[in-house]
């Protein structure tokens, strides 16, 4: 902890950008075989552009308030306040279109892929809500979509395929290696790497090859431009003492830290899914048990064997359940500018019930994690909080259903 | 010279690369399924590291990772089987010999640890396909060099032409042409790769150039043939393991059916 106190005072990079060859700090890059350079090349070279093009801005702009429904509101929760002693406020990601944050990221990559020319979407899905986002803003905007979800995953989550085929996607099982989330995201990247030149890929999280980590952050970061606002209404500053997020590859946290990066006195809290505890051997706490290592084209901290094979983790929750984190969280754990908790599945299914029973709000077991972690900061009456409430919990009824015995 | 730059010199076309995984149909099977490629006509053999997630690579390579690696297979046991890869009482292995896989478990094994144990026991060549130009340049390229080993960069049909000549001059031993923009054991149209080729040919780079990704049979061999130094073939010999085991006889008859 010192160690990395001193990192941080010592740190004089950016954490909002990677370099130019897409690294934060030691991690990120593109260790992408040569058949996806062109694609990753012609991406990487237009995105900036692109995306912050008048015309780019007003239509994605346009869409999040009238399709999504931004803002999402800021939420004063008193109950689970009063519980905790602080100030809380929950950032309602929950409350967009298809119910998570992952729409944000949707609706700005298939702008930028119509701009590229491409009509063909590809994405990977782990409990189908990134498939789910994908397939609608597709039938939205008239694009073939192609979703590709372990064979283990479309099992478990069968409400949400069904939904990417009411929308209209094709989902196709990934059978190879484990046939989950990880093994969907190879299949993603094989059939970029057969359909070079019509096929756009919409990667969910912050992961993947440069300039995907940046890229998705920075549609993302729409939920902290809010919350900067927003909490200037509700208190008269900018500024909370503490922005508390899940983590699994990590999409909603770039975006509820993003525009707080830089600003030292707010303290990043990331939550990862320790699932049966983090010395079980079925956790997906990547921070605490992985080693740095090329995962999907990028480098980061990476759950393996000490012979490099990749393991598989396990979170009660599907969209913390990856054995990788995002190259910009890698940093932010590296050199202490965000603090890294862990909370086991129980403890996330407790939290899940808590704000369920005070507020009325029923999240998703991704975002219960994010509640649960507030029980290990030691908050105080002069604290203000945000916490990322980055989906609603209908998907997880079943889970919460045996939580209850039903 | 090393013995890539030696069989190039001697052998300047119909060069028969044929890419096996390590520890696979069995674990200890490595080296008798080298040899047999060498005693029935293989030039060059490509080593398979198995890796959870090659990829680049398609299902049936994917596949003979997983088994290897259930088997047992890790970069520690390799070097320990290939330790008598050369040796005349052991193996006798004299063919090149490159090793293919994928940077994750490599950097867990140590970068320089590898390249070290890979030049030991005799390799002479790494693919690395994950392994960017940029870190190549700046990191691991002069490691690499430090080894004695040849480093393999491959270029695809969507490789502009002023890159293809930076690879040119990074690569030593040979340039591998990826004949589509595929994962391997794809079927593509052999005759759109054809104009690809030529073009390759016609840039007469220093290297000389194998075609990988779909050639699968004696007409396909032999097409890029017409237009390269020779050819890799992988998800067909490993999906003729699959359906016969029996190392000797499978690849007696494989090989027979592309070079007779």
């Amino acid at each position: 902890m010192i160690n990395r106190t001193i990192a941080l005072a010592k740190y004089k990079g950016t954490f909002e950008q990677p370099d130019i060859f897409g690294y934060y700090g030691g991690f990120g890059g593109a260790y992408i075989p040569e058949m996806l350079y062109p694609n990753v090349e012609e991406l990487k070279s237009r995105y900036l552009k692109i995306m912050y093009e008048d015309d780019f801005q007003k239509e994605f702009r346009a869409l999040l308030k009238d399709y999504v429904g931004r803002p999402s509101p800021l939420y004063h929760a008193k109950r689970l306040s009063e519980k905790h002693g602080t100030t809380i406020f929950l950032k309602r990601e929950d409350l967009n279109h298809t119910g998570a944050h992952k729409i944000n990221n949707t609706i700005g990559q298939l702008l930028l892929a119509r701009r590229l020319g491409k009509h063909r979407i590809i994405a990977e899905t782990g409990a189908g809500q990134h498939g789910v986002a994908t397939a609608t803003v597709c039938a939205l905007m008239d694009m073939q979509c192609v979703v590709y979800m372990g064979e283990k995953d479309i099992e478990r989550q069968a409400p949400n395929v069904a939904r990417m085929k009411m929308l209209g996607a094709t989902v196709i099982p990934a059978t190879s290696g484990s046939k989950t989330l990880k093994d969907a995201t190879n299949e993603a990247i094989r059939d970029w790497i057969n359909n070079p030149v019509d096929t756009h890929y919409i990667i969910g999280s912050v992961v993947g090859p440069h300039p995907y980590p940046d890229m998705v952050a920075r549609f993302q970061s729409i939920i902290s431009e809010e919350m900067r606002w927003q909490l200037k209404e509700h208190t008269g500053s900018e500024f909370p003492t503490h922005v508390v997020a899940c983590v699994g590859g990590g999409s909603n946290a770039a975006g509820a830290f993003y525009h707080y990066l830089e600003e030292f006195a707010v303290q990043l809290v990331a939550v990862e899914a320790a699932g049966c505890g983090i010395r079980s051997g079925m956790s997906a706490a990547t921070t605490q048990l992985g080693k740095a290592g090329i995962l999907h084209g990028s480098k980061s901290l990476v759950m393996q064997t000490e012979d490099g094979q990749v393991v598989e983790p396990h979170s009660i929750s599907a969209g913390l359940d990856y054995p990788g984190i995002g190259p910009l969280h890698a940093h932010l754990y590296e050199t202490g500018r965000a603090l890294f908790l862990s909370a086991t599945d129980e403890e996330a299914i407790d939290a899940a019930f808590e704000l369920t029973r005070l507020e009325g709000i029923i999240p998703a077991l991704e975002s219960a994690h994010a509640i649960a972690g507030l029980d290990q900061l030691k908050l105080t009456s002069k604290d203000t909080v945000v916490v990322c409430l980055s989906g609603r919990g209908d998907k997880d009824m079943a889970a919460y259903m045996k939580a209850m015995g039903e | 010279m090393n013995r890539i730059q030696q069989l190039f010199k001697t052998k300047s076309s119909g060069v028969l690369n044929i890419y096996c995984t390590a520890g696979y149909p069995q674990l200890d099977s490595t080296l008798k399924v080298m040899k047999a490629l060498q005693d029935n006509g293989a030039g060059i053999i490509e080593l398979g590291m198995p890796y959870s997630d090659p990829l680049a690579d398609g299902p049936v390579i994917q596949e003979s990772g997983g088994v290897a690696l259930q088997n047992g297979m890790t970069l520690k046991v390799l070097f320990e089987q290939l330790k008598i890869m050369r040796n005349t009482a052991g193996s006798g292995i004299t063919v090149p010999v490159i090793l293919m896989g994928y940077m994750n478990p490599v950097l867990q094994y140590g970068f320089e640890k590898f390249c070290a144990d890979a030049s030991a026991t005799g390799v002479d060549g790494l693919i690395l396909p994950d392994l960017p130009i940029r870190e190549f340049e700046t990191e691991y390229g002069p490691v690499i060099r430090k080894y004695g080993l040849d480093f393999i960069f491959l270029v695809t049909p969507e490789t502009p032409e002023e890159r293809i000549r930076k690879i040119d001059a990074l690569s030593t031993g040979f340039i591998y042409a990826v004949s589509s923009s595929s994962t391997t054991g794809k079927d593509k149209n052999f005759s759109e790769v054809e104009l690809y080729l030529q073009k390759l040919q016609d840039m007469q780079l220093k290297n000389p150039v194998l075609v990988g990704f779909g050639i699968k049979d004696k007409i396909t061999f032999q097409s890029a043939c017409k237009y390269a130094n020779g050819a890799i073939i992988g998800s067909a010999y490993i999906k003729a393991l699959n359906e016969n085991p029996a190392v000797g006889e499978t690849t007696k008859k494989f090989l027979e059916s592309i070079l007779k």
